[in-house]
């Protein structure tokens, strides 16, 4: 097969660089599955940094003040004297996890991955429409991947005002030392990020809208693409907001603005800025931040979208309703954002206006939900790990959608903003559902990605591990919240001087929560071997391994420049022709042309 | 150094283990002739039997979590919006968990029901517009009973406050809480952030802390000038140059306030005059409707009082406001709880410095006797047996000229109270008010 393929490649003629060089293969390289490798490469290891972060903090959390071996190994001396973390770095490792996690591994990692892989495979093109553009997106990333990492090592501390960076806490360097050079190097990591992600999604768009092969029409899209060339839309509207409200806060701090600053005195010095609004920086930037939460959500559920309609064997039920909820989150989510601003000192009655709407993207979820699980009603299911982590991304979307009703319902708000319950419903939806849909994607396009297989059996122990510490981790949590634990604080002893019942009940669950997060945090270790080792030494990958519909896995093993051998294949149908009456296969590609009195579905 | 070397080497024979196992695991694949790409009926099987006892797993411990922690381990709500929110937020509740175990079952029992079973195909079901009309139709109506019923609390909650509610105003700065009782005219003074001073922390306005405010802003002015002109001293060029910036700014500073000494209207003195400052501990009154006034002197904080179910934000150059009535006193509540120790509290809720988990206030709830006795007490002070004051009188005027140590101090001593206060004084309420303690 694969020997097939290469004599196939050296004849056709667009794509004729045949001996290319170590640096454009791997490096600069304009080919989008490299890219999209390169993506992965990047995010996974930023991902294990987020996590590591991440049971740094939580060791405080559950012991505090307790000297520990773990946090002085990776916090030293400066942060940690003692092997007990300083208040101040408690919050530059929380602030430092959220902004990886959410920007770095979920929307660069996430959409920059597979809609890079998958865009020019499943619609049936060559490459991107600007691979320069889609090389300069990747090294932009690569670039603010640096800047970022790099602000964990000044002296005065990585950013600590928290992932949404409020000034003007983050505008001030007397207020916090990480609000100095830590922040400004925040700031331009995301600048760059931004500019990464708006190339690259205008790529994809161009891609999407320009390049599909013959008979690819819109309506025989797999929903991964819908999902992707979504997101991309709401990128290009959301970021450059983002992109704004960080320069006004790069001006506030550097040229004496006050765009966000009026009557402060703080470190014993009254500045003079007077007129400015901490609110107006809220407002630009939940603008992006909630479309923001879908960016990394959609990619997710397009991506099991696909999987669990292969791995059951079925259609997925109702592609037109998922494609019209798609398009209908996406115009929601332009017009919920003053619901993290509830109690912020917003008119109330714009806040009455902000439930309304965001109960709404409510029900083209529940639509989802619904769907997915009708797709499995009578299916005949195959538990790759990818199927595994599908179904575990339809629960926790549950779990983490249904908290969010309670949060968008303002007068609930009152009592759980800014608590644990809310870092809970994130985790649930972002950290578990988004995670599990990037997990499974992993899994079930690895073959595609390097022509090799991973190991299924420890692909299952990695997913149970994974769920079970998952939800150990932020079931819990809701319930720490609702003892009215705020979060972002570094030590829950407090309670104890008030309220012994509220803090006997948080530090019981703080306690269970650490555990289960270190549990996960092993269960990764398996993933993250089984990743590795399987590029280089896992078994060939056949080209069809899960014997599905898309034109993906029409191309050879191999994987060439120019993805298809000779012409790109024709498409005749809708991607998910599975167990269709009459067909002799439970699955019909999409370049099989219709049967003689067949109905398109 | 040791304990770090022996974590490396840990995580170092895991990985050379796991790297043996799987060798192994390849080998006897390789015999068995199986391809990673076919899952066996075998591991199909177990993953869906997996599947099903999760589900019980995960429906188990979010009882187990239900029935230990409840969903209001805040405990019960001690204010009469509080309640109402305690209801609504129920109500969601047996919404939510019951959506929850409604469609977590169908998705783990299909997932266990409907695992590949040879020769047993998959039922081709592209679409069905009734069904999912159903499900656009049914959660858009229980969410329309959710948006209405929380709607109204809301709009309750949030509603202007009563024109005769006691109005406090909280102010935060890193880290702590300062509570400004209106007085006896009910009327918050008049603020200004520039007037503050050291005794003027809150930075009220009268015409006195304004003169006091361009006078030493004056006074440092000249003394900058002075230092900055000096012909004999060399300064270092960094710090000329921070002198300069320090310099400029309270010139601007001080054109501003005599723009605002300018305007100024003395009549609203007495507003701030009468003003109480009070630290450490908030005193409120049992059914009384409170609106509280916040204001930030750095960053954002939040004012989160858990047990009354209220929080705002408090924003620099923004007044934000939120009311409530407290309805349990904080005995009834301890009582209730049974926790002697308990005490309602005003948590910071919004990250604003490396201490802003410290940063709290805790809150007192009094019955309304008890609450008159203190703020008398508070409010002119107590006299000892020698007629010299236990507890000094407390109003903005008295403490402020007390520490500014001027001759109009006499002004403030109102004679005509003393007798009154002496007999407060035995009257105290002997349990949660203790005057010293609150001073
Ligand atoms: C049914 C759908 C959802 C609703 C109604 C909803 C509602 C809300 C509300 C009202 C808040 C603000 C809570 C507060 O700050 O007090 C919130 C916070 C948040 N939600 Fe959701 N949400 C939903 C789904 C999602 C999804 C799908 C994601 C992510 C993939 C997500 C991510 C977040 C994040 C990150 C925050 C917190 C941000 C922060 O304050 O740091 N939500 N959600
Ligand atoms: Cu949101
Ligand atoms: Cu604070």
């Amino acid at each position: 097969m694969a020997a097939v393929a290469h004599e196939a490649h050296g004849h056709h003629d667009d794509h004729g660089h045949h001996k290319e060089s170590f640096v454009s293969k791997y490096i600069f390289s304009q080919d989008h599955k490299m890219i999209g490798k390169q993506f992965l490469m990047t995010a996974v290891f930023m991902g294990v940094v987020a996590m590591l972060l991440s049971i740094l903090f939580r060791i405080q959390l559950a012991w505090p003040g307790e000297g520990s071996d773990f946090v002085s190994f990776f916090l030293g001396d400066t942060w940690a004297p003692g092997g007990v973390m300083k208040e101040d770095m408690y919050l530059g490792l929380v602030t430092i996890h959220g902004t990886i996690m959410v920007f770095f591994l979920l929307t660069g990692g996430l959409s920059g991955t597979f809609s890079n892989i998958l865009i020019p495979l499943q619609i049936g093109a060559r490459d991107m429409a600007s691979g320069f553009l889609n090389m300069l997106s990747y090294w932009f990333f690569f670039l603010s991947s640096l800047l970022m990492l790099a602000s964990m090592f000044v002296e005065s501390g990585p950013a600590m005002a928290g992932w949404t960076v409020y000034p003007p806490l983050s505008a001030l360097p007397q207020a916090i030392s990480g609000s100095g050079l830590g922040m400004t190097l925040w700031l331009f990591s995301m600048a760059i990020f931004i500019a990464s992600s708006l190339i690259g999604s205008l790529n994809y768009i161009v891609t999407v809208l320009n390049l599909r092969t013959k008979g690819m029409s819109m309506t025989r899209l797999p929903l991964t693409i819908w999902a992707f060339f979504v997101t991309a839309i709401i990128g290009v509207l959301s970021f450059p907001v983002l992109l704004s409200a960080a320069l006004l806060l790069i001006m506030d701090r550097m040229a004496g603005t006050s765009f966000y600053l009026s009557d402060i005195i703080v470190g014993g010095e009254m500045l003079t800025n007077h007129g400015g609004s901490p609110l107006l920086f809220q407002h630009l930037f939940w603008f992006l931040g909630h479309p923001e939460v879908y960016i990394v959500l959609l990619p997710a559920l397009g991506l099991s979208s696909e999987i669990i309609s292969t791995n059951s064997r079925k259609p997925i039920f109702g592609y037109r309703a998922m494609i019209g909820s798609i398009l209908a989150i996406a115009f929601l989510s332009f017009i919920v954002w003053a619901h993290h601003m509830f109690v912020t000192g917003m008119n109330p009655f714009l806040g009455s206006v902000f439930v309304f709407t965001t109960l709404l993207i409510a029900i083209p979820s529940a639509v989802k939900v619904f769907n997915y699980i009708t797709t499995l009603w009578r299916g005949s299911i195959v538990y790759t790990p990818a199927m595994l982590f599908t179904i575990g991304l339809v629960s926790t979307f549950i779990s983490g959608g249904v908290t969010g009703i309670i949060l968008a319902d303002a007068a609930l708000d009152i009592t759980t903003h800014d608590t644990y319950f809310v870092v809970a419903h994130f985790h649930v939806v972002m950290g578990l559902s988004a995670v599990f849909g990037m997990f499974a994607g992993v899994y079930h396009w690895f073959p595609k990605m390097f022509g090799r297989m991973m190991n299924i059996r420890l692909g299952y122990a990695h997913f149970w591990i994974t769920i079970v510490g998952a939800y150990g981790v932020f079931f819990p949590m809701h319930f720490v919240g609702l003892a009215g634990a705020p979060r972002r604080y570094y030590d829950y002893s407090v309670y104890g001087e008030f309220d012994v019942e509220s803090y006997n009940l948080q530090m019981d669950l703080n306690i269970i929560i650490t555990m289960f997060a270190i549990l996960a945090a092993l269960g990764q270790l398996i993933f993250l071997f089984n990743f590795f080792y399987s590029i280089f030494r896992g078994p060939i990958a056949p080209q069809n391994p899960w014997r599905a519909n898309t034109l993906e896995w029409t191309t050879p093993v191999e994987r060439i420049h120019g993805n298809w051998p000779g012409e790109l294949p024709t498409v005749h149908r809708w991607p998910y022709d599975y167990s269709k009456p009459g067909a002799e296969e439970d699955f019909i590609p999409q370049t099989v042309p219709l049967a003689e009195g067949e109905e398109e579905h | 150094m040791v304990t770090k070397l022996i974590i490396l080497g840990v995580i170092v024979l895991g990985v050379v283990a796991v790297a043996q196992l799987m060798r192994v695991y390849e080998l006897s694949s390789k015999l068995r002739e199986q391809r990673e790409s076919e899952i066996s009926n075998r591991d199909n099987k177990f993953n869906a039997a997996m599947m099903l006892t999760f589900m019980f797993v995960l429906f188990g411990g979010l009882i187990w979590l239900m029935v230990n922690y409840g969903w209001t381990g805040r405990g019960e709500a001690a204010s009469v919006h509080g309640h109402e929110i305690d209801w609504l937020l129920n109500l969601n509740f047996i919404i939510i968990v019951g959506v929850f175990f409604l469609t977590n079952t169908l998705l783990f029992v299909f997932a266990f029901k409907y695992v590949r079973k040879p020769g047993v195909p998959a039922f081709y079901y592209p679409h069905n517009n009734k069904l999912e009309m159903l499900w656009t139709v049914v959660p858009a109506c229980v969410l329309a009973v959710i948006i209405i019923l929380g709607l109204k609390t809301w709009n309750d909650a949030t509603a202007e406050a009563e024109a005769e509610s006691i109005r406090i105003e909280l102010f935060s700065k890193q880290f702590d809480w300062t509570a400004r009782y209106s007085g006896e005219d009910n009327t918050l003074g008049k603020f200004d952030y520039k007037l503050t001073t050291g005794n003027n922390e809150l930075a009220l306005l009268t015409t006195n802390t304004l003169d006091t405010a361009i006078n030493n802003m004056e006074a440092s002015i000249l003394k900058l000038e002075y230092v900055l002109n000096k012909k004999d001293t060399m300064l270092i060029p960094e710090d000329k140059d921070k002198m300069m910036v320090d310099l400029s700014r309270k010139e601007r500073l001080v054109r501003l306030l005599h723009q605002m000494r300018d305007r100024h209207n003395p009549e609203v003195d007495a507003w701030a005059w009468d003003d109480i400052i009070q630290k450490d501990t908030l005193y409120l009154c049992e059914n009384k409707e409170y609106e509280f006034n916040f204001r930030s002197k750095d960053v954002i904080h939040s004012a989160y009082f858990p047990q009354f179910r209220a929080q705002m934000n408090t924003v620099p150059g923004l007044t934000t406001r939120f009311k409530f009535i407290p309805d349990k006193t904080t005995e009834e509540m301890r009582k209730a709880k049974n926790d002697p120790n308990f005490n309602y509290v005003l948590l910071c809720n919004k990250i604003c410095g490396g201490a802003h988990y410290k940063m709290k206030m805790i809150v007192v709830v009094l019955k309304e006797s008890d609450y008159k006795t203190w703020m008398k007490n508070k409010t002119y002070g107590v006299k000892d047996a020698t007629g010299g004051y236990k507890v000094k009188p407390g109003t903005f005027k008295d403490t402020y000229f007390a520490k500014k140590n001027a001759p109009v101090a006499e002004d403030n001593a109102e004679g005509n109270e003393e007798e009154e206060n002496d007999e407060d004084a035995e009257n105290q309420p002997a349990e949660v008010v203790d005057p010293e303690l609150a001073e």
